[in-house]
């Protein structure tokens, strides 16, 4: 695994004193919030008393919503993909539009704790609740077994602190104000979090911008700025596909199957729904939809154009950047090179030493600057060089030649992992240090707000939507509390677990969660408010085929990452896809075959009870109907 | 509850689906038909100096989300006051 060599950072780095203030500073803020904000009841521990104004709740939501994927991985997504990367930006927030129209109004309005909540409720069905909880605890383990690798890699990269201490920090700050705080201490958090990750995700890129286009507003820049053309000109130097034009990375249909299961999938998922819970009324529920959305498009809006720079300055620092000195390590012995009096002594001993040699090349770009930080990136095992040519220069041109007799076309950078392009982006550009360090923190910031989220999710699922409810339904308010905590300090310990040693799977699933929970949950959810006929018969078949059609196709596509112990190479292989759909679109279809199956299965049986339909029609007013049976609103109507 | 009232939430629902419909359509257009399906035809007209098609792909739909969103909590103000359903 490449995370192994993050540990040998061996450089020393201006950043770093910069970095442990920045990280201390923010992370005693986290504790201090968490402290202040600590709660006794169940009602603050799962929905924080429902009592959070739309501004906060917004903000909590943001940070919510954007991960260490979104922080980390998304612009650097965006700047390989060119403009297919539209369907990450697109799949994200226009995904965000369908959950603020279609589901948290009526789910704030239901008032329950959970979406296992409203499932079993509205299906009538504890068969459905079960499995609508375990998909929740599945989907949401995954998902935040990733925020704790980002965790780990911020601290590996920057402060040299070893993968599995960081992990272990990063467990012990989310521990303390989720176990203390519940919901409350998660909000609040996340709220100062939002802050911080907005904050060092727009200040190096307003600094690039201003940089490559003069403008210091990246939004503006991405499209006035004549960035993108020169981006155009360097990439058709190099041979490389045109950044602007649609349709070089996916196909016209894949674009679209992408988009849309991103999309209903993100609607679906039960961390960011919950939070729609914790308002006072349906109409804070709409303006924390606002508040959110704008606090998440200004980073959404921003990245597009991050992906653009940092692509530009990528090729532009590397591009014929001449090898000052080259490092082989064979066999635990570690030679080193000076270019390029003894180039012909390097590449003999590297002929020698064969491919399993790790090379590391210093290099100085065309202008005569010292590229340290590809040398810190080297040493991480995310960016390697091979000067294949041996021309002591590192081209990124693709160039014609032969790998095992067949004729191949490649550059000399031979690996670039997408991941590293927001955090290198800042010393690339020759940043101040404390900039960098600020990336860090947000960095953290994203990826820690996600998990906790999370891992609220976990807890209630375990405590309050399997245990108290089947194990002990006269559990009192302390023995609650109690159970929550119990639940989310074991979510913590499992997802550091995965955080530490991930298992091979887990980024696939990560990949494909959204497929997932758009072939599944956004239906039931949907239709359990928008129609009253739908009954639980329609509703548990149509996810189960939803679900099922969706998993197996994945699984096929991906065998051999997936059951590595059973497959060697995958069931179904590109060339072969059903109709051309990638596995991460299929859940498009399968969505549509759940819709399909609940709407058939639902009109052939009968329809739900009539508490059930009441319950429907509930949802859908934001008035409590209670208050209503006085007739008092007939006369203030007339009046 | 009165018949009366009955009437009326029916009729608070149907305009609200009328108000999710207009705005999804919105929501349909920008995404899929700018986005996606019309891009090459998009592109051929110059917003700054990147196509509309790109533009639209990568930053504007973003922004009619936001406007949508906004759009949508502000109608539905109206249609509580009118129905007088809200909290």
């Amino acid at each position: 695994m490449f995370l192994d060599h993050l540990l040998i950072v061996a450089e020393t780095d201006p950043a770093r004193p910069w970095t442990w203030a920045f990280v201390g500073i923010t992370f005693a803020l986290y504790l201090f919030i968490g402290w202040i904000s600590r709660v006794r009841d169940s009602k603050g521990f799962y929905v924080a008393g429902q009592g959070v104004p739309a501004f906060a709740n917004g903000a909590a939501t943001a940070a919510d919503w954007m991960s260490a994927a979104s922080f980390l991985g998304m612009a650097g997504l965006i700047s390989f993909s060119g403009s297919d990367g539209a369907v990450y930006l697109m799949g994200w927030t226009g995904g965000y539009v369908l959950l603020a129209l279609l589901l948290a109004p009526y789910l704030r309005k239901f008032g329950h704790y959970t979406v296992p909540d409203f499932i079993g409720e509205r299906y009538y069905s504890e068969t459905a609740r079960i499995v609508a909880a375990i998909c929740a605890i599945f989907v949401s383990l995954t998902y935040v077994a990733g925020q704790m690798k980002g965790v780990g890699v911020v601290f590996s990269r920057f402060l040299e602190v070893e993968l599995w201490l960081g992990v272990v920090i990063g467990m012990a700050i989310v521990s303390f104000f989720a176990v203390l705080g519940g919901m409350k201490g998660i909000t609040w958090t996340q709220v100062v979090q939002y802050f911080v990750l907005i904050l060092a995700f727009i200040i190096p890129t307003v600094a690039i911008s201003r940089m490559l286009t003069g403008d210091s507003v990246p939004q503006t820049a991405f499209a006035f700025g004549d960035i993108s053309q020169r981006l155009n000109e360097v990439l058709a130097g190099l041979g490389e596909e045109i950044y602007t034009e649609p349709f070089t990375r996916f196909s016209k249909l894949n674009v679209f199957m992408i988009t849309a299961a991103l999309m209903f999938g993100t609607a679906g998922l039960p961390h960011v729904i919950v939070r729609f819970y914790t308002v006072r009324t349906v109409r804070a529920a709409r303006y924390s939809a606002v508040w959110a959305i704008i606090f998440i498009a200004i980073l959404y809006t921003a990245a597009p154009a991050l992906g653009m720079f940092a692509r530009f300055n990528l090729i532009n620092s590397l591009h014929e950047s001449k090898i000052t000195s080259l490092t082989v390590e064979h066999d635990g012995e570690v030679k080193s090179f000076t270019f390029p009096a003894e180039s012909d002594a390097a590449w003999k001993w590297v002929q020698e030493a064969g491919d399993d040699a790790s090379l590391t090349y210093a290099v100085t770009s065309k202008a005569g600057v010292p590229l340290d930080w590809a040398t810190r990136w080297q040493n991480t095992g995310l960016l390697t060089f091979d000067d294949w040519n041996r021309d002591g220069t590192i081209s990124l041109k693709l160039q014609e030649t032969e790998a095992d007799g067949k004729p191949v076309r490649k550059s000399e950078m031979a690996k670039i992992d997408k991941d590293i392009i927001v955090l290198s982006t800042p010393e690339v550009a020759n940043l101040p240090p404390w900039v960098i360090a600020l990336v860090a923190a947000g960095g953290l910031a994203a990826a820690l707000s996600t998990a906790a989220g999370l891992l609220l999710v976990i807890s209630s699922s375990l405590a309050h939507d399997l245990y108290i409810r089947f194990v002990k339904p006269d559990a009192s308010e302390a023995e609650k509390v109690l159970m929550g905590r119990i639940a989310i300090l074991f979510g913590i310990v499992v997802a550091g677990y995965f955080g530490i040693n991930p298992p091979g799977f887990v980024g696939e699933v990560v990949a494909f969660a959204f497929g997932l929970a758009a072939a599944s949950f956004f239906p039931a959810i949907f239709l359990g408010i928008f129609s009253r006929r739908v009954n639980r018969a329609g509703a548990v078949s149509g996810m189960i085929a939803g679900l099922l059609f969706t998993m197996s196709y994945i699984v096929m596509c991906t065998a051999d990452k997936v059951l590595p112990m059973f497959f060697e190479s995958p069931v179904i292989t590109q060339e072969d896809w059903w109709l051309g759909i990638s596995p991460q679109g299929i859940g498009t279809l399968g969505m549509v075959l759940n819709f399909v199956v609940t709407l058939a299965i639902s009109s052939v049986t009968p329809a739900p009870p009539a508490e059930v339909q009441e319950l429907v029609e509930n949802v859908r007013i934001p008035q409590s109907m209670q208050d209503n049976k006085s007739g008092v609103s007939d006369e203030s109507e007339s009046a | 509850m009165s018949d009366k009232r009955k009437a009326e939430l029916q009729m608070y629902w149907r305009d609200n689906i009328r108000v999710v419909s207009f705005l999804l359509l919105i929501w349909f257009a920008v995404a899929y038909g700018c986005s996606i399906f019309c891009i090459e035809l998009l592109n051929q007209i110059q917003i700054g100096n990147v196509g509309l098609g790109f533009w639209f792909a990568q930053q504007g739909s973003i922004f009619v989300f936001v406007i949508l969103v906004l759009v949508y909590a502000l109608w539905m103000d109206r249609l509580d006051r009118k129905y007088d359903v809200g909290e």
